[in-house]
Parts: C-alpha cells; structure tokens; sequence
C-alpha cells in the first residue's frame, strides 16, 4: 500500500534563484494529488524535489523537510539513492532505454538493486506490465522488441512499468501524457485511476481538466508559492482564493 | 502474489557502495595519468631545451660531427620557406574547396568532395610524402623545399576546407539575402560580407592546419630532404627543423642530442606561439555584437 | 476567455548588420525569390560574367581537392606496380626483407604495425574512456575546461618532438624500472624476456597510446555528451549510483560511438611514423617478446625510401605504402560510420 507525503517549509533554489518558497503540503496515502499551475510557477521544481531528482542539476538544492512514510527524505542519514528507489517517477517525454529490450526495462531498476533470481524477476516484470496496463500487448515480444521501437503511449506505459518493478510507495507524474496523442492520455489517465489503490500518485499537470478527472485533490502553485490546496472539486467549483479563481477560469496561463 | 517486498530489495550494499567510489577513482586516476607525459614532455623540453639555446644556435648552421657549437639557423629559415610554400597551396585550395561546399556545393558532387576531403584527412603523412616525392622529385630530378611545401600544403587542405565550410554555414542566410537585396552580385557577397563574418573562425582553421604541419617531419624526409647549409632557393634540398630534430635525436652524439632537445622547444614555440598570436589578433579584431 | 490579440505590424526581417538591416527596413518588403529574379534581370552583364568567372574559380579549387586523391592513389598504385607484379600476395606473408639480393617479404612489418598498434589500443582505450567520462559526468565545471584543453594540447605535440622525448626518457626508465619488473613478475608469459634495451615495441606501444589518448579521449567524450539527459534522469529515478547511471544510462547508450572512437585511434596508430621510428628499434624481426626491436611499415619506408638503390627496392617501399592507405582508409571510413550514427553527423571526427 501507498504512503502519505509530508511536506513542511521546502524551499528550492537554481544558483541563487529561490524558486519554491517555503511549501508546506500534505498528500494523503492511497490518492491522486494534482499540482497545478502556469509554467514557471515550480511545479515541476516541487515535484523533483520529493523524490531529490531536483538536486542533480548542478547548482541545484533543496531545504526543508520532506516525509514520505516514515522516511525522512532530506534527513541526516537518508541517501539519496535509497530515496529514489522507494519513490519512483515517470517523466514528461517517455524514456525507456533503447538498447534494452521491453523486458530489459522492466527489469532494469530490479538488476541495479540486485535482484538475481530469474523466475521471480519475470514475475515481477509480468505484474509490473499488467499494472501498466500494457502486458497484453507486449507479452509476445518481451525479449525481441527494444523498449524505443513502441508507439509513444506505450512506451509511457512501459516507463510506468519500470517504474513500478522496483516497488515504490509513491508515484511521482510530471505531465506523463502531455507528449502523447488523447487516446493514449485517456489510457494513460484510467491507469492512474487504478494505480491509486495501490500507490500514492503525485502528478503534475498542466491540463486542468486532466486534474479534474484523475485527481482528488489539487494545489495550486504560482510563482513558486503554493496558494490553494484542496479537493479538486472545490479548486475548480468555489476557490478560495482569487488568483486561483483566474488560473481556472482561464484568464492567465 | 508475489511482491518485491523492502527486504528483497536491500538498502545500497557495501557492493554497489564501492563499485562506485572505485568508479569514480578509476576515472580520476586516468585523467591524472594523462597529465603525466604531458607535463614531463614540457618539463623536458624546457629543462634540457633551454640550456642549449644561445645565440648561436639561432644563427649559425651545422658543425661537421665532432665539432662543439654550430646551430640549427638553416633549418628554422629553411622550415619558414617550406611552409610558405605550404601555406601558398594548402590555404587557397582549402577555403577556395569550403566556400564551394559551403555555398555551391549541396548536391552529389559536393557530397563526393567532401568525403574524399576526409579521406585525404586520415592519409598517414609518410604516404602523402611518397605521393609528392612521385609528383615532385622525380620529374625534377632533385629533392627541394617546393616538393616538401607540395606535401605539407596537401595536408593542409582538408582541415582548412572542414573549417571554412562549417563557418560559412553558420553564417545566417538572412546574411546573405539582405546582401542580394542590396543588388550585391554573388560572388562580392560571398568574399567581402559571408566570408568575412566567418573570418574569425576560418583563420583559425588555418592557423589549426599551419600548426599542424608544421611539425611534420615524416613527408619530409624524401621531399625536402635536408640540408647542413644554408640554402634558400626552394628548388633545392633545404634544411627543416623536425627534420633536423630527427637527424639529431638518432645520432650518436652528445652534443647533437643537446642541440635537438633546443630545436624542439623551439618548434614547439613556434606552434604554440602562432596559435596563441592568431587567437589574439582574430579577437582584436572582432566588431563587437558582430556574430 | 481572453479574446485574441489584434494582429500588429509584421515582424522586420532580422539580419545581423545593423546598416544593411536599416537600409532594408526602408526598402519595400518584397518575396527574396522576386528580388533575386529582379537582380539577375537587371544586373549589368560584367557583373553576372564575374559571378561565373567566381564560381568556376570555386569548382576549380573543389575538383583540385578530388584531383589529388585521384593523384595520390594513382602514383601508389602505379609505382607500386613493379613490386606487385614480382612478388604477388606473398608481399605480405613473406619474412624475408633482403634489400641485397631483391627478395622483398612484409610480414615483419604488418606484423610490428599490429602488435605496437594493439598495445597503443590496450593502453590507450581504458585511460581515454576514464578521463571522458571524468570529464563529463565526474568533473566540477570549473576544472572541465581546463583539463579538456590539456588532454587537446598532447594532441598538437609533433610526433618528431614524442619520439624525442621517447628516446631520452621513456626508453631509459623502461630499461631501469619497468621491463626488469615486467621481466620478473610475468616473463614466464614469453612476452617480457630477453635483453632490456628500452628501446623496443613496448617503448613504441607506449608513446603510441600517448599519442591516440587525445582522439579517443575527444570522440567518447562528444558521444557520451550527445546521450540525452532524460536517459540518465531515468536511472537516476530507478535509485541508481552514479557510477550505475553511467554504466546503465550514458556509456550502454554510447557504446557504439566509443568504439567508433576506438577504430579511428587505430587508424591514427597505424600510420604513425616518427616517434615510433625512433624508438622502435628498426629491426625486421618477427619476436614473440615485446622487449625486442621490431618495425612497422611505416617506420621502413621512413628509413629506407630515401636510400632505396633500384627501382623494385624503391617500389616494394611503395607497395607497403600503398597497403599502409588503403588499411587506414577503410578503418577511418569504419570509425566515421560508427560515430555518425550515434552523433547524427554532428560530430566531425576530428583527426
């Protein structure tokens, strides 16, 4: 099962670029949270930084405290690796290695972390692509084909898999389906509707009415701030706050 | 069903750990490494180079063997005139080849120039001077220093053409148009306005070409041969520096051994010192905001 | 919803001298395919005679380019004739170099080309992947630029002034220190017996893979830079080391483009003259040690072309010279082959 996200007083700098300041947030285990905002507002920056992707821009840090679970995130003691292996992430241009086969992405994140034993690792890449809702599609061609030679909503879906092999608790989006044509969103958009039960799914989102139709919650980012959090149907419906109120409406971004 | 459950999938092991600090040592040591022969090479060449350079050495030629003093005079002047020739060939035929690649040359013809631009490239230079002692010395009947500039100015073309062409392309085509829009014929377009913003870039392919053959000893040693007098008539043998370093690293003898050791830190000199007086003249000369 | 914005002025052409792009401004906007049928109808003849005096000028100096490659190769094949007509195929497996009485055999110097070129690549290859890759994913940005221009500067050392060095210090502390060592720890191999001269194909193995680390080093490391950094972030995401996205994300993806790098430092090794001339020993033996003197074809026809008595001495020289080509052709056009399909014909291979 998922776990829930804390977040408390996370700042993100660029060089000397503040560009999140001081977000606290809370995202609930086992739910689709959206993040929302125009471009530039730090929603992909605040993203980043749950799963401390954000850093390995050179110049790049983040400060404050991150919980996911019971795992200190920016912690004394946490490493950066462990972290990344317990959040897992799916990113806006689909990118499965092209030299490896379907399999070979699958089982990638499992070979690093040492998994040895062959019958278990084609379980998991099985159960791995049947979340992904893309198992029966592949099935024939697990070995043959190379993870690049796939239409691009599959292979967002075989990069969800890979994502899922290594068994994270959380499932961190930035716009997955914002390079794909609307038959593979909508695909893409069901299978988060089923992950949830599963996974806590953060996903990052520049098309409201995606939020609206896969999340339960929403928070909206400006400027690197986070103005609103709420249900998404009360984000959309009866904001709180104006600027909120002009972002949904349309009259900017 | 089967989960890949927290323990499965261990914390980072002590294995993953140190495959990568060896990793990262392993990179650092090599890059260390390198730096080794480059600096003892200069090192080297500094410490036993600069005691042999005097006066005389810039400006007397060889002693017969045995004889103490003498110098390499001949064989700097004599390097000088090889690769004027050189410059005189390889230069006009070079950019002369990249404007026509550049701006004539999109098609098949141009495709086939190009390639065969690279296969002059990646020629060992022994067979280039094979190739020039065939065309030069032989109908001649002599070797000279107009055989030795032939070879050297071949190598030249390919990396001067590269340059040019790869310049003029990056100039803007707006460039060009708002030239033609003027009424400017083409080929006045094509030296005085597209040429010359890309000027920067093809003189230092030159200069990249220059320093690059000026080193060269192989295509020398049956074109240019070598000379232990002074000569300037480029229709006869001539004396050349990495020509004369070799002569002399190989003998037998002390005093010559010294006396290679100052030619090459004046050869390398010489290169560095013509790069390094490119670089500053083109950045001179730049107009500001220019591209 | 915001109602679209009326329609402005259209944009100026953008041209990058600021006067000509004044005097454009004021002119009227015409279509450049109009203006330049306009030009050719109304320019005086003088002018578009120069144009063609100009571009004929520019197809002469683009045929002179191909004109000699056409020359080169057809002086090597023809000079080289004689020797192939006496000898045949068996130019290259014959062992016997004997000047004196006219029988002329290769083998020896095919041979002392592939082994010194080997050891070049044994050496050269993992020191050269070890500094592209510190220097693209391990190095602070600060220290990149400086220690890629060094790497470059071993790149414009003639190879007269490698020899140099080769001799009067490489040579001496392969004698001193490292053949007795190699002698006493691995010359029950067979490769490490025999006198230490220093001099010798270890010593010309050595300076060759000095001088091939540049090229290999400036080829891995365009490659391993033109990966996309989505490869590695997708590592990285899995909960990779470093050292793990490297291996799995930047040099699995490069891989082919390095070994392209690979074959064009061959190329370069096998036609390398001078500095392996000068310590390489000159003696056409083919010896299992690698303590022993050898020689390379290009390292014959440097010693001998100039003094070659007789015209089948002088074209079996010829001969080694014209295989010497044709080898480095087909490895460098390999190598280009390799690296343009990883770089896309971005990268140029620089020689």
């Amino acid at each position: 099962m998922g776990v829930g996200i804390e977040v408390r007083g996370l700042n993100a700098w660029y060089g000397k670029n503040l560009s999140l300041k001081s977000i606290d947030m809370t995202m609930p285990a086992n739910h689709v949270t959206a993040v929302i905002g125009p471009s530039g507002c730090g929603k992909s920056t605040f993203v980043r930084c749950l799963n401390r992707m954000h850093e390995t821009i050179p110049e790049a840090r983040a400060e404050g405290t991150v919980r996911v679970g019971e795992m200190d995130v920016y912690g004394s003691g946490a490493d950066p690796v462990e972290v990344r292996r317990r959040i897992g992430m799916v990113f806006q241009k689909p990118n499965p290695f092209p030299t490896m086969s379907i399999y070979g992405n699958v089982a990638a994140g499992l070979k690093l972390n040492g998994f040895r034993n062959r019958r278990q690792m084609d379980q998991l890449v099985e159960r791995s692509l049947r979340l992904a809702a893309l198992w029966d599609e592949v099935k024939d061609h697990l070995h043959k084909k190379s993870g690049a030679s796939l239409s691009g909503g599959q292979q967002q879906r075989l990069c969800i898999a890979r994502a899922l092999a290594v068994e994270p608790e959380v499932l961190l989006m930035d716009e997955p389906a914002s390079a794909l044509d609307p038959i593979s969103t909508s695909k893409i958009e069901e299978l988060i509707f089923q992950l949830k039960q599963h996974y806590t799914v953060v996903i990052v989102t520049h098309n409201m009415q995606q939020a609206a139709r896969v999340a339960e919650l929403t928070g909206f980012f400006l400027m690197g701030s986070l103005i609103e959090f709420d249900k998404t149907e009360k984000i959309f419906t009866a904001p709180a706050d104006k600027r909120t109120e002009d972002y949904v409406t349309g009259r900017f971004g | 069903m089967l989960r890949a459950s927290q323990s499965t999938l261990r914390p980072l092991s002590l294995r993953r750990r140190l495959a990568n600090h060896g990793a990262t040592f392993f990179a650092l040591a090599t890059s260390i490494l390198v730096l080794v022969p480059l600096i003892a090479i200069f090192v080297y060449l500094v410490i036993k180079g600069v005691g042999a350079i005097n006066w005389d050495f810039l400006t007397k030629t060889p002693k017969p063997v045995g004889e103490a003093g003498g110098g390499m005079a001949n064989a700097i002047v004599g390097s000088g005139i090889i690769l004027l020739i050189s410059s005189l060939i390889g230069i006009p035929l070079g950019i002369g080849s990249g404007i026509y690649l550049a701006e004539y040359g999109r098609n098949r013809f141009g495709d086939l120039v190009r390639f065969t631009a690279d296969v002059l490239n990646g020629v060992p230079s022994i067979v280039i001077g094979i190739a020039a002692y065939s065309l030069v010395v032989v109908p001649q009947r002599h070797f000279s220093a107009l055989s030795g500039g032939v070879a050297l100015g071949i190598m030249m073309i390919p990396t001067v053409a590269r340059a040019t062409e790869e310049m003029l392309l990056m100039v803007p085509n707006a460039v060009r148009e708002a030239a033609f829009g003027l009424g400017i014929s083409k080929w006045r377009t094509t030296l005085s306005i597209t040429l010359r913003t890309a000027s920067a870039g093809v003189i230092t392919g030159c200069m990249l070409a220059f320093a690059r053959v000026a080193g060269e000893t192989a295509p020398l040693l049956f074109t240019a041969f070598g000379n232990q007098f002074w000569n300037l008539n480029p229709n006869q043998p001539t004396a050349a520096l990495p020509l004369q370093i070799f002569v002399y690293a190989i003998s037998p003898f002390e005093e010559w051994h010294r006396q290679a050791w100052a030619g090459a830190l004046i050869l390398i000199l010489m290169i560095v010192g013509s790069v390094a007086a490119v670089r500053i003249t083109t950045s001179r000369g730049r107009l500001k905001g220019a591209a | 919803m915001n109602p679209p914005q009326p329609l402005g002025d259209l944009p100026k052409p953008v041209t990058s001298i600021p006067s000509l792009a004044r005097i454009e401004a004021e002119r009227p906007q015409q279509q450049p395919a109009a203006a330049l049928q306009k030009i050719r109808q109304s320019h005086p003849r003088s002018s578009r005679v120069s144009d063609s005096f100009f571009r004929y000028i520019i197809l002469l100096s683009a045929i002179s380019v191909f004109a000699i490659v056409v020359l080169v190769v057809w002086e090597l094949v023809a000079k080289s004739q004689l020797s192939l007509h006496q000898f045949g195929l068996r130019f290259f497996y014959g062992r016997n170099w004997d000047p004196v009485n006219g029988d002329f055999g290769a083998l020896p110097f095919v041979y002392g080309t592939l082994v010194s070129s080997f050891i070049a690549l044994l050496l050269a290859v993992p020191v050269s992947v070890g500094v592209a890759v510190f220097i693209t994913e391990m190095c602070p940005q600060a220290l990149r630029a400086i220690i890629s221009f060094l790497v470059e500067l071993l790149a414009a050392i003639p190879s007269v002034i490698y020899g140099l060095w080769a001799i009067f210090v490489l040579a001496p502390l392969l004698r001193e220190y490292v053949e007795p060592f190699l002698a006493k720890s691995f010359g029950w191999t067979g490769l490490f017996t025999g006198p230490a001269y220093g001099l010798g194909m270890l010593a010309a193995g050595i300076i060759l893979a000095i001088m091939i680390v540049p090229i290999v080093a400036s080829i891995t490391r365009e490659v391993l830079t033109a990966v996309p950094q989505n490869q590695r972030e997708a590592v990285l995401a899995l909960g990779a080391t470093r050292w793990e996205m490297i291996r799995t994300g930047v040099l699995r993806n490069a891989r082919i483009g390095i070994v392209g790098g690979i074959i064009l430092g061959l190329g370069r090794a096998l036609g390398e003259t001078m500095a392996v001339t000068m310590v390489i020993g000159n003696r056409p033996d083919i010896v299992k040690s690698l303590f022993a003197p050898g020689y390379t074809m290009a390292s014959v026809i440097a010693n001998e072309f100039s003094e070659a008595t007789g015209d089948l001495y002088l074209s079996a020289l010829v001969e080694i010279g014209l295989a010497l080509f044709l080898v480095t052709l087909i490895v460098n056009a390999l190598a280009r082959l390799l690296v343009w399909s990883i770089t896309g014909g971005q990268a140029r291979a620089n020689a």
